[in-house]
């Protein structure tokens, strides 16, 4: 085993926890934070419950997906070949250098210095917009929220609400000093109305449009791009050039598979109905370039593990962060991967195993992940899995492995297990401070329990017998 | 080997064994007025529901909001009086300054308060997104239940481009405050034929 790799307790500036501290320090802000996200989920639940037929939308959903990656080789197939077939050009990268590289050889070819993007996680994932950059091409993120963090200079926190951790006051402030708006003035109604006008140039100006992808459809060879502020179409529907991205487990098989599918989306992520558009795209339009590129990045790899494949079915809804308590109290960016919250910590490993060590331990194990999730993905058991996995390759923590191999030790062997009993309970009624210090991680924000008088085991022993 | 081939070869080795698609069979629940629900969701959705009988309703309705001194483009046939019907032949950024687009959608949508829409009932791509206020006419009867319905009915129908209209373009990125009019339409008329 390669120790070089063990990362060990030494914070580092980037792990889950040492960022969660960060984000804590503010607390009316975490519970304002804490507040808004639940209020999604709430919202949510209404929706859900309102169809009657909720579960079981759930469960074909997610026997859907399970079709997918038992076919993923023939649908992808027969989607390149329908939507050659609509007179669309489609590409193929490996990884995130070449899916950016393809990027970059379309846009050059057509001169263009300035881009408009709808939102998508996947160019999120391969850092699109930093390699066009750095290739002389500028990118302007189109959805609200995107372009309020990309002004700021940071990713988004949440997939589906990018600026999710901003006060409208921040935005406000950040509005007036790049898009020159009065200082002071926070109302969302007048920031948007700003926003319109400030995009609204782009749109008419760019003439290369590129978007995610919700739903890539085997059958016909089309693709389908949600959004409610029409950011999508608004720049597809006047650009010359339309790029998609879209990863290759975004395929579904038929066309009616989207009837299941927009019927789980908004509402598990929002709770609308719908979002305001859900815009399919079958053929270019008359005289405009479209060019699709398929991703793997690490898809095709993770299809061949049975714990771990299960991810792959994830719709990008976000309802899984909007219900985690983690992620609601440690913000997106604690996550540092494209993708936050439960969701995110078990796609994250498999890209980079040690990179993302830390991001499984960013949970309770709580299951209300698995519970909300639209496609039924086992998100709690992956988190637990990944823990183990962690562990058997030495990349979890000097203290988290000494701790629980010792715990492990003492758990079985009975005689060693008592007297840690007998000694715990003395020790934390006459010598506290041995556990209720800053050493001890369980005692951060926390009283300890007071010790029992004895232990369950002695109370069992004397009262068995009394009825 | 190209990319595409390696990306293939991977997952035909990695693909699982798996289950046959099943059939989809929701069972129709509790039956309920398709038009009443499509009115209420869409209405909670910031559009506005205009029931009409005869077309000149539609006329009114959008004389008395929008100065006629404006920019109408029309779609409907049978509302040649009201705006002259659209040509088009240009570049879709001339559409910036379109203030009505009023277009005949193909059905509705209850549970969601969605209209269905393809590109050749919007004369160009661009015009349901880029103008101020959108106006979508559809005829009652032709309001589905649920998106499996929908599904149902559009069937292997060709389009290149078909997209669902559920209410206003809106954003609630900024402190979850509800905007309507993000990027595209800052309202959304429909207007329900129930009789004529």
């Amino acid at each position: 085993m390669d120790t070089e790799t063990t990362i060990l307790d030494r914070k580092t500036s980037s792990d889950h926890a040492t960022l969660a501290d960060k984000f804590n320090l503010d607390e009316p802000r975490v519970d304002w934070h804490d507040k808004t996200l639940w209020f999604i989920r709430k919202k949510r639940d209404k929706a859900a419950s309102q169809l009657q037929e909720w579960e079981q939308l759930r469960a074909v959903a997610s026997d859907i997906k399970n079709n997918v990656l038992a076919n993923l080789h023939t649908y992808l197939l027969a989607f390149e070949r329908n939507a050659q077939q609509n007179g669309i050009t489609v590409h193929w990268a490996s990884d995130a250098a070449e899916h950016n590289k393809i990027v970059h050889k379309i846009i050059e070819k057509t001169g263009i210095k300035q881009v408009v993007k709808s939102k998508s996680m996947l160019t999120e994932e391969c850092h699109l917009n930093a390699y066009l950059k750095t290739q002389g091409i500028e990118v302007i993120d189109t959805d609200l929220g995107e372009r309020i963090v990309q002004l700021a200079g940071e990713p988004p926190s949440h997939i589906v609400l990018p600026c999710i951790h901003w006060k409208k006051e921040e935005i406000g402030e950040l509005f007036s000093h790049h898009l020159g708006t009065p200082e002071g003035n926070s109302d969302p109604q007048f920031l948007t109305a700003a926003a319109r006008i400030h995009l609204r140039q782009h749109f008419m100006s760019s003439r290369l449009a590129i978007t995610g992808v919700n739903f890539a459809v085997a059958e016909t060879g089309e693709i389908v791009v949600c959004t409610n502020e029409g950011n999508a179409d608004l720049g597809v529907q006047l650009a010359d050039v339309h790029i998609a991205c879209v990863g290759i487990e975004k395929i579904i098989p038929l066309r009616k598979h989207l009837g299941v599918f927009l019927r789980l989306l908004a509402r598990s992520a929002t709770g609308q109905p719908i979002t305001t558009y859900s815009s399919h795209f079958q053929k270019p339009r008359k005289g405009q370039e479209m060019h699709i590129v398929l991703v793997d990045n690490g898809r095709s790899k993770r299809l061949g593990s049975a714990d771990f494949r299960n991810a792959l079915k994830c719709i990008r809804c976000g309802a899984c962060m909007n219900t985690c308590p983690v992620y609601r109290r440690s913000g997106g960016h604690s996550y540092h991967y494209a993708i936050a919250g439960p969701i995110g910590a078990i796609l994250a490993p498999g890209l980079d195993m040690k990179k993302h060590a830390d991001l499984p331990f960013a949970s309770t194990l709580c299951g209300s992940c698995s519970n909300v999730c639209p496609v039924k993905i086992d998100i709690h058991d992956q988190l637990y899995k990944w823990r183990q996995l962690l562990a058997q390759n030495r990349k979890v923590g000097i203290t988290k492995r000494v701790g629980a191999n010792t715990m492990a030790y003492i758990l079985s062997h009975h005689t060693l297990y008592t007297f840690a009993g007998t000694a715990g309970r003395w020790l934390m009624k006459y010598v506290p401070f041995i556990i209720s210090n800053r050493f001890n991680p369980w005692y951060k924000q926390r009283e300890m329990p007071k010790p029992p008088e004895h232990s369950f085991a002695r109370w069992y022993h004397q009262n068995r017998n009394f009825k | 080997m190209s990319s595409r081939d390696h990306i293939l070869e991977v997952i035909r080795k990695n693909q699982p064994k798996g289950l046959p698609l099943q059939e989809i069979a929701f069972s129709d629940g509790e039956p309920f007025d398709k038009i009443s629900k499509f009115t209420t969701v869409l209405e909670s959705i910031g559009g506005t529901v205009i029931p009409i009988n005869e077309w000149g309703e539609v006329e009114a309705y959008l004389n008395q909001r929008f100065s006629t001194e404006k920019r109408w483009v029309n779609l409907v046939p049978e509302l040649r009086n009201l705006a002259p019907l659209a040509d088009f032949t240009e570049d879709p950024h001339l559409l910036e300054n379109v203030m009505v687009a009023i277009l005949p959608g193909h059905f509705g949508v209850a549970e969601n308060g969605a209209v269905w829409i393809t590109e050749e009932l919007m004369g160009d791509r661009a015009l349901p997104f880029i103008c101020e206020h959108l106006a979508l006419i559809i005829r009652a009867e032709n309001i589905f239940p649920t998106l499996h319905d929908a599904y149902t009915h559009i069937d292997k129908s060709q389009y290149g481009f078909g997209t669902y209209i559920a209410g206003p373009s809106k954003t609630a990125d900024i402190e979850q405050s509800l905007v309507l009019g993000a990027h595209g339409p800052k309202s959304l008329m429909l207007f329900l034929i129930t009789e004529t």
